[in-house]
């Protein structure tokens, strides 16, 4: 048995595998833009005390414990052979969106419930008093903190959904890891190319990191929560 | 004017006010003293319709602040407050502060809307401010942002919450003088305060609250200077 490295065919391979990381990208993005609606939405139905409004309360609560208590991919798979099951035959481009989208909506719900209450409830005040409605007192004055309280919690689920995207790989989407696992088991170099995969996993988030650090200077210089 | 009948407020069981019967005239200073927790905030809250009453009315010019259809929005434009956590927005620019509900609240354009922030904020002396965070100014420069950014609405009346209890002593001075000079300037005001000096030299009037309820009410030198109720010169005795 050969035990030397050969790198060579996965340098070859390197256009494809960059091609899948922007899929990866493409899944957590989308992913993370879903679950950013989707966990305001649910951040919101939580606090709800209506009791018309408990059936959404309800969904809301068992939405972010199953999302925060089950493994990710037990989510995925759920969308995948789960539905399946059913009859619900979804890409695999689209069982991993669900997956994510569900996984990152029940996290950022948490996150967003949290931001929330960083926001002294006299800001709101302070806004109506001077004549502002109530939305525009949310937008203007309440968000725009919000948004910095839960900064660094999205960076986070950020690049948590690039790491995740990496379960494609079990339900057959070639994203940045199943194109590695393609390539690899074609050519038994397994570990050079999951080594190389890891490079490109590492410098793409480590891009992304730096550009919300860059955003997060440009957004909220000069000024400091109340 | 802002006239207020027979006022009931209650949070659940608490019955903070209980029955308070004023009016303010146009132009009038009200000082409304009292010892913590007899309602003279909460009366502030329920004159702009930050807090619902539980009886009674309140009419600002005629208009009855809690009534079903009352455009609350539009009332508050012409009831300045000033809180005493004064509450600047922090993600604003001083100017922005200020210039922001003009903007979208009066609809004024940006050029215009700024140029009313900057008179307003050079007129209580942070002239010199405009494109700093609030988080770099002082106490004492917070709240007369505040007051700024309350009078850049052009309101008629101004309510101040206790607007120095919060401050370090040494910036006091720098507020009250800027809440006397509004009263010189004819400003109708009601301002809940502890500072008795203040009450006694600027108002027109002067109201002692005890137990959610008007215990005194007079001109500041009959209060001060001859109190009649036991309440009153003890409270009093306790302040000064």
């Amino acid at each position: 048995m050969n035990s030397n490295f050969h790198w060579r065919p996965v340098l070859r391979a390197l256009p494809d595998l960059i091609q899948a990381a922007f899929v990866t990208l493409e899944v957590a993005a989308l992913s993370m833009l879903i679950g950013v609606v989707l966990g305001l939405a649910l951040a919101m139905a939580r606090d709800f005390t209506a009791p018309a409004a408990a059936p959404a309360r309800w969904l809301a609560v068992a939405w972010v414990a199953l999302a925060r208590n089950t493994p990710a991919l037990f989510q995925l798979y759920f969308f995948g052979f789960g539905l399946g099951a059913w009859g619900i035959n979804m890409s695999p481009l689209a069982i991993v969106l669900a997956g994510l989208s569900f996984n990152n909506a029940g996290y950022l719900a948490e996150t967003f419930r949290g931001g929330f209450r960083a926001v002294p409830a006299a800001q709101m005040r302070a806004a109506l008093s001077l004549g502002m409605t109530r939305m525009q007192a949310m937008t203007r004055i309440v968000v725009p903190q919000v948004l910095r309280a839960v900064w660094h919690p999205l960076t986070n689920q950020m690049v948590w959904a690039v790491l995740m995207s990496s379960l494609g790989m079990l339900v057959g989407l070639h994203e940045l890891a199943g194109e590695t696992q393609a390539q690899a088991s074609r050519t038994f170099r397994i570990f050079e190319y999951f080594a190389v995969a890891a490079v490109i996993y590492y410098v793409v988030v480590k891009l992304l990191v730096l550009g919300a650090r860059l955003m997060a200077w440009r957004l909220f210089r000069g000024w400091s929560p109340a | 004017m802002i006239q207020i009948e027979n006022l009931h407020k209650k949070f659940g069981a608490l019955e903070v006010l209980r029955g308070i019967d004023l009016a303010v005239n146009k132009g009038e200073v009200l000082s409304i003293i009292g010892a913590s927790g007899s309602g003279k905030s909460t009366l502030l809250y329920c004159i702009n319709g930050l807090e619902p009453i539980s009886e009674g009315r309140v009419l600002v010019d005629g208009v009855d602040v809690h009534a079903r259809g009352t455009d609350l929005n539009r009332l508050r434009q012409r009831l300045g407050m000033v809180f005493q956590q004064w509450n600047s927005f922090p993600h604003l620019t001083v100017l922005e502060n200020v210039a922001l509900a003009p903007r979208i609240v009066r609809g004024l354009p940006r050029a215009k809307a700024e140029e009313v922030a900057r008179r307003q904020l050079e007129h209580v002396g942070l002239g010199d401010k405009l494109a700093q965070y609030p988080a770099a100014l002082s106490g004492g420069q917070q709240q007369r942002l505040a007051i700024a950014r309350a009078l850049a609405m052009e309101p008629e009346y101004m309510l101040f919450d206790e607007a120095t209890s919060a401050l370090d002593p040494e910036l006091v001075g720098e507020v009250l003088d800027t809440m006397r000079m509004l009263a010189a300037e004819g400003m109708t005001m009601i301002c809940v305060t502890h500072e008795m000096g203040f009450a006694r030299e600027v108002s027109d009037r002067v109201a002692f609250f005890h137990q959610g309820r008007i215990e005194e009410i007079g001109r500041p030198e009959e209060m001060f200077g001859k109190p009649r109720s036991p309440k009153l010169k003890r409270f009093l005795a306790k302040v000064l």
